[in-house]
């Protein structure tokens, strides 16, 4: 019992050297050599200030942007503070919650229904993206607050949707942020 | 439901049969100590290991060795991480100062990643150094799923070796584990998943300034290599609160794919393992199609549950169009979209890995059953590593019991007679799962300080605490995450779960594994039940729906089931 207790406690120490200190070591080593700017978390940086991370979605409330989807991380997009709303479907803090963003739009888009994703929470708080039909949904708005023609933004949209990987996995979306800097761009030209 | 979507399901199904033979024969000849291609790099490192903790590779284990040795190594390795845990101020590698755990968070955190079950009670980026998740909880991560393969081996021996003391070297067959199968995987797999965008960095979080102005600050982290461990070793305790949901641990839908992946990988390998090691292949392909025909449909009905749109809804569009996935998008992420967060839930509750890449808490009642009762059955479609593999085997062994009752004869497993002491073993397996579930479920329901844990009232109140114990004695570690476990009922409660869930099951295990190795080999008869046939198949399959269901219909009742007959009847708690 005694030597065992010995072989575990030695083979403890061994291994969590190993698998514990080496290999995180050596793998992040490995990836800044092959993939630095993936391993740093593809960030963004405008004259010299980072102003996000390429695939972690930030807040939109002005007429301007277009808008992600609703976020349950900390006060909404709190980057360091992951959270899905965890409400279930029969909360009826979900259905008001729903409802009244739903109302919003309804201000923007007056009798056209709201793409879901738009209105609901995404599971990390975070998330990057809208699905097109979202993205299309916001574009009267967008146009009209920048003062450019529907057409102009929504040829912005359709260059900015992402295709399934490899034509396969996944579904369509367009990256808010970036939308959003390509729209910046255009108002700066 | 869309084309591409059952066509995204066959694509990760064809990859895996794919991928299974190969590594199921490789892992054959690495535990039966046979030659390897990778035997030139390995083999002079594992020799030096052993020397280092003091082993001696030929001498072999009987079961109740094989036993102590686990239980010890799990003892301390447990104290180590809670070690950590606590003093992870006092450590490097912390730079946003987090102070140390709490000892209730501390103990439950520890059991959890002891136990292959890596439950959270903790926001990970509010509470964890980087050192902790490395050197603490990445480490669990190879351990446990080392540990687990290892007992899935013994017991395969125990079927497979005629009159015989010893069922291994448990030092031996988890350095094996560790060094010819976990490690290389993650080293490639975790590379591929950084070329995707998962972060691997010790810096402190970053501070961005927003389009609007506004300062987001973004967690950072050595997060690849933990994650892929976190799934070839079903672990699936999230770098980050959101878990496989955050873009930083799974950027992409090739990542999504690749993770997905990562968790059938080993435990459908072992299928073949175990036809290979028992010198009857057909019995490994009939377990595997067991498996399959239970993932199949556990598969097809949450992809339906979740396409379906809220009831309550006005003026949204929830439609399935070109332009948009529509169907439950509460708690889901656009890039994996319905299909993509479907097939995600139901391999990581099939399996004991509880990742997750979207909240099952908000997935609808009868998407949130079926994850849900995919742990109840014991995590043996395709199963944790190895802990799938032996769950699986103690219902093999039941249903050539049964079958054996319903001709009059003794019932035989390989050429194994199974005698009473046998199906005790295995009957304690069966009876202990379910009676920690219920019986702590129903005290938590009896409580205050249980009820007091609910954030979605009314019946899915009572799913979010049978969920809870559940995922813990399944050592699965998802959750139906509203619910505010963060206490001492929960932690200790749920703590105390995970290790009965793991160690009071490994034993019994290894007992039967003993007595099987005992036995001699009796050579089959025409009245022997063949383990090999599409009707042992069949057989095996009911008895896991008719026990499960036995066991645990009454509370599904009162939780989901209910919970969809409201709601479709317009009924909001």
């Amino acid at each position: 019992m005694i030597s065992t207790l010995k072989v575990a406690i030695r083979f403890t120490v061994i291994t969590t050297i190993l698998l514990g200190l080496a290999y995180p070591l050596a793998m992040t080593g490995v990836a800044h050599v092959l993939f630095r700017d993936k391993a740093d978390g593809q960030l963004i940086t405008r004259n010299g200030q980072v102003i996000g991370s390429a695939i972690i979605g930030q807040s939109f409330a002005s007429d301007r942007y277009f808008h992600g989807r609703i976020s349950a991380a900390g006060n909404g997009y709190d980057a360091a503070n992951s959270s899905g709303s965890n409400l279930a479907l029969s909360n009826k803090k979900l259905v008001d919650r729903i409802n009244g963003d739903v109302a919003n739009y309804e201000k923007t888009n007056p009798g056209q229904p709201v793409p879901i994703d738009l209105v609901t929470a995404s599971g990390s708080g975070l998330d990057p993206d809208i699905t097109p039909a979202a993205a299309l949904y916001q574009v009267h708005r967008v146009a009209e607050a920048r003062h450019m023609s529907d057409d102009a933004v929504r040829q912005l949209v359709m260059t900015h949707i992402l295709g399934r990987q490899f034509g396969i996995l996944g579904e369509p979306r367009v990256n808010v942020l970036q939308l959003n800097l390509a729209l910046d761009e255009a108002a700066a030209k | 439901m869309t084309a591409n979507g059952w066509f995204q399901f066959l694509l990760y199904f064809a990859v895996l049969v794919l991928l299974m033979r190969p590594l199921g024969i490789y892992m054959t000849r690495v535990f039966e100590g046979q030659r390897t291609f990778a035997d030139p790099v390995f083999k002079p490192i594992e020799r030096l290991l052993y020397r280092l903790f003091g082993v001696n590779a030929e001498e072999e284990m009987n079961w109740r060795e094989y036993a102590a040795a686990m239980l010890l190594f799990s003892f301390v390795s447990l104290v180590l991480t809670y070690a950590i845990e606590r003093a992870q101020h006092f450590l490097p590698w912390n730079p946003q100062a987090f102070p140390g755990v709490p000892q209730a968070l501390a103990w439950n955190t520890a059991a959890s990643f002891t136990t292959n079950t890596n439950w959270q009670s903790y926001v990970p980026e509010v509470t964890m150094s980087y050192f902790t998740q490395m050197v603490g909880l990445a480490y669990h991560n190879f351990l446990s799923a080392a540990v687990g393969i290892a007992v899935a081996i013994g017991l395969v021996r125990g079927v497979a070796r005629k009159q015989a003391n010893t069922i291994g070297n448990f030092w031996v067959d988890t350095t094996r584990a560790l060094l010819y199968v976990l490690l290389p995987i993650s080293v490639i797999l975790g590379l591929v998943l950084v070329s995707q965008g998962v972060v691997q960095n010790l810096k402190p979080y970053t501070q961005a300034q927003t389009l609007e102005h506004a300062t987001q600050s973004i967690a950072q982290g050595p997060v690849a290599s933990q994650e892929v461990i976190k799934m070839l070793g079903t672990n699936g305790g999230g770098f980050f609160n959101t878990n496989s949901a955050h873009p930083f641990e799974n950027p992409t839908p090739f990542s999504n794919f690749l993770e997905i992946l990562a968790i059938f990988l080993i435990p459908a390998a072992l299928t073949i393992t175990l036809g290979r090691m028992t010198k009857s292949p057909g019995h490994g392909w009939a377990v595997f199609a067991c498996m399959t025909l239970l993932f199949a449909v556990a598969l097809v009905t949450v992809y339906w549950a979740e396409s379906h749109p809220h009831p309550l809804l006005h003026g949204v569009d929830q439609r399935t169009t070109a332009l948009q996935s529509g169907g439950n998008e509460e708690g889901k992420e656009v890039r994996f979209g319905i299909a993509g967060s479907s097939l995600f839930a139901t391999v990581t509750t099939d399996a004991s890995c509880g990742a997750v890449n979207g909240m099952h808490d908000s997935f609808t009642p009868l998407g949130g059953m079926v994850v849900l009762s995919n742990i109840m059955l014991g995590e043996i479609i395709f199963g944790g590593v190895g802990s799938g593999l032996y769950g699986m085997l103690i219902y093999v062994v039941l249903s050539v019991f049964i079958a054996g009752l319903m001709v009059g004869r003794t019932p035989e497993y390989l050429g194994k007679k199974i005698e009473a002491y046998d199906v005790k073993m295995a009957m304690l397996y069966v009876l202990i799962f379910p009676l920690v579930i219920l019986v702590l479920a129903a005290a938590s329901v009896l409580t205050s300080a249980g009820l007091n844990g609910i954030t979605n009232p009314g019946p899915h109140g009572l799913t979010q605490i049978l969920y809870a114990f559940t995922s813990a004695a399944g050592n699965n570690g998802s959750a139906f995450a509203g619910i505010n476990a963060n206490t001492n009922w929960y932690n200790i409660g749920l703590g105390f779960t995970m290790l009965v869930g793991r160690f009071l099951m490994m034993v019994p295990m290894l007992a039967l594994a003993g007595n099987l190795a005992l036995k001699k080999s009796v050579p089959p008869s025409p009245g022997t039940f063949p383990v090999n046939s599409s009707l042992f198949t069949i057989l095996l399959t009911s008895v896991i729906l008719i026990v499960g269901a036995l066991t645990f219909f009454p509370a599904l009742s009162l939780g989901p089931i209910l919970e969809h007959l409201l709601l479709h009847h317009g009924m909001l708690f």
